[in-house]
């Protein structure tokens, strides 16, 4: 009896011990994703719901009430001839600044896709702009693009043209912050371009040369396409980025002059923390958001059609 | 290639002026924060200054609380780093090895958030901040960042790529959760952790939105805004004083550059094409 009783308990004992282990071996993933899904719930999720409910709201940050105006920012935003030039800086800069880096850096990838130091050196001259702070980035170009002192003027002065005063005219600003962005940005474009050379097949373009085919005619037909990955994604990836150009344009220019190189997220700063207009600021965060959401979409739409091909 | 002489020689200029485009603004730089105000404002301008002005250096370094900066930046950066290792390498490990309900569903979430700007959504992350009153805090540079989805997706992709049979082996030698991840899973994704390391603590240190969004005094700026606060010094703009400034934000990262080229090279063209 006792020893029956014993071994019973004995029994449930293990039974239990099983049932806490189960119970760990269920919790334990959870427990491990906690952290940083607590981050991303925190910082990215919640802000986002919070962004849009204030898109639909009146308030001025140190007012008490946050009143319901329904869609109202968005007519106004969108009405509003500063914002409307806002949009069309953001989409000027961004479509200016990218496919001028991917035809620059596809050009220089074909030609700096060789072995050797020389070219290695070559390549990380260009890259090492990627890896300078902006803020030290946009302070050596103000200087160099000084209307009397800068380097720039002095170099142009060489060829007969007289100085340009690049960053305090509405006419050459917008085009002075694109060459820096381009400047910066050609090192980075130019490697991915060449791994994605490097990861072309050789023989593919020994058939290619057997075939006597024209070198022009072999980058049309053969080495496009086989780019058209890299190419695809150095652009979405591109245009997301510049989209939210800030860190030259607060330093360099102030989104002035007269509003020639304001941006969407320098507008959203300035309405945000200079105007303190919360709900209008949202509204255009909002406007962002939706638009770089739209580019994220048909990237993936895009990728998964392609890799159906593949398959 | 056809080896044409004249073709090799327009080839190497080519090569030379390419390099010019991308030294030559660093160089300026390198030579203007040696010059004297006077000396900035020469035209034509001088390449080699007439004598190395070394305090210029030193007076930007006092023109703030720089040694304040440079902490501030440190702690931010390599805080950062381990609250991201500490968040990412657990969560990779249980998306690439468990299957568990709703995992799809919080890989999901991870996936939005690697979509999601920091850029665009500073405004409600601000309020958030002032309504925690961690507004003007080193927590304020640092909790958003604490995880990074980026590194999730890397790390469990490589995670996966480790030999099931490696994991039972240790299992039946009564190896725990946590040994398999410290001893097997960390040692073989080793590069990986190494290249993102690399790529977010270069991104951090050179930081210039967010500080300027969540601080509003020296107790907690970093050095990106410190240097631009030098624009403020003696009214006008003193170029080589605001160059010297800048070439101690520029030179540690270059220096690291120069030793670690190809693993950095590596690292952002490794977290770009995937």
């Amino acid at each position: 009896m006792t020893l029956a009783n014993s071994n019973e308990t004995l029994h449930r004992k293990r039974e239990q011990s099983a049932l806490s282990a189960l119970n760990w071996v269920a919790v334990r993933p959870y427990m491990m994703i906690f952290p940083a899904i607590i981050v991303f719930t925190l910082f990215f999720l919640y802000p986002i719901g919070y962004m849009i409910y204030l898109s639909f709201h009146d308030w001025n940050f140190v007012s008490p009430d946050k009143d319901y105006v329904g869609f109202s920012n968005f007519t106004a935003l969108l009405q509003d001839a500063k914002f409307q030039q806002v949009l069309r800086n953001t989409f000027m800069y961004s479509f200016a600044t990218v496919s001028l880096t991917i035809s620059i850096s596809l050009l220089l990838a074909l030609w700096l896709n060789k072995k050797g130091a020389m070219y290695g050196f070559v390549q990380g001259a260009i890259f090492s702009p990627h890896i300078i702070s902006l803020v030290s980035i946009s302070m050596l170009w103000m200087w160099i693009m000084d209307t009397d002192y800068g380097l720039l003027n002095w170099f142009l002065n060489l060829f007969g043209i007289s100085n340009i005063p690049w960053l305090t005219d509405p006419k050459t600003s917008l085009l002075s912050l694109i060459i820096v962005a381009v400047w910066k940005g050609i090192g980075y474009y130019t490697l991915i371009f060449i791994a994605g050379l490097q990861s072309i097949p050789k023989d593919i373009y020994e058939a290619a040369a057997l075939d006597d085919t024209s070198k022009v005619r072999t980058f049309f037909k053969l080495t496009l396409p086989m780019l058209s990955p890299t190419l695809f994604f150095l652009t979405i990836i591109g245009l997301i980025g510049s989209f939210q150009v800030f860190e030259t344009i607060s330093i360099m220019t102030k989104g002035g002059p007269i509003n020639s190189t304001n941006t969407i997220v320098y507008y959203i700063y300035e309405n945000g923390f200079r105007f303190f207009k919360i709900g209008y600021a949202s509204t255009a965060g909002v406007i962002l958001l939706l638009v770089v959401g739209v580019f994220t979409i048909i990237y993936f739409k895009l990728l998964s059609r392609k890799v159906h091909y593949q398959s | 290639m056809k080896r044409n002489p004249i073709w090799m020689v327009v080839n190497g200029i080519g090569l030379v002026l390419l390099i010019c485009i991308f030294a030559l603004p660093f160089v300026w730089m390198i030579s203007t924060s040696f010059k004297t105000l006077g000396e900035t404002m020469t035209f034509p301008p001088k390449w080699i200054p007439n004598q190395l002005l070394w305090e210029n250096f030193s007076k930007a370094w006092n023109s703030g609380p720089f040694l304040k900066y440079l902490m501030n930046s440190t702690i931010v950066s390599v805080g950062i780093l381990i609250l991201q290792f500490a968040t990412i390498i657990p969560a990779a490990y249980a998306f690439a090895r468990y299957r568990f309900k709703g995992s799809n569903f919080f890989f999901g979430v991870t996936m939005i958030t690697l979509m999601i700007p920091t850029q665009l959504i500073f405004l409600p992350v601000y309020l958030q901040m002032s309504s925690w009153g961690l507004l003007d805090t080193l927590w304020a540079l640092i909790l958003p960042f604490a995880s990074s989805a980026f590194g999730i997706f890397l790390l469990r992709q490589s995670f996966k790529q480790v030999p099931e049979e490696l994991l039972e082996a240790a299992r039946l030698d009564q190896a725990s959760e946590w040994k398999i991840i410290m001893k097997i899973m960390v040692p073989m994704a080793k590069p990986v952790l190494i290249t993102f390391g690399m790529f977010s603590f270069i991104a951090h240190w050179n930081d210039y939105f967010w500080p300027l969004v969540m601080t509003t005094t020296d107790a907690s700026r970093t050095l990106p805004l410190g240097i631009t606060k030098l624009r403020e010094v003696d009214g006008g703009v003193a170029w080589n004083i605001l160059m010297a400034g800048n070439l101690i934000l520029v030179i540690p990262i270059l220096f690291i550059f120069f030793f670690a080229q190809r693993q950095i090279i590596r690292a952002f063209i490794y977290t770009g094409v995937k």
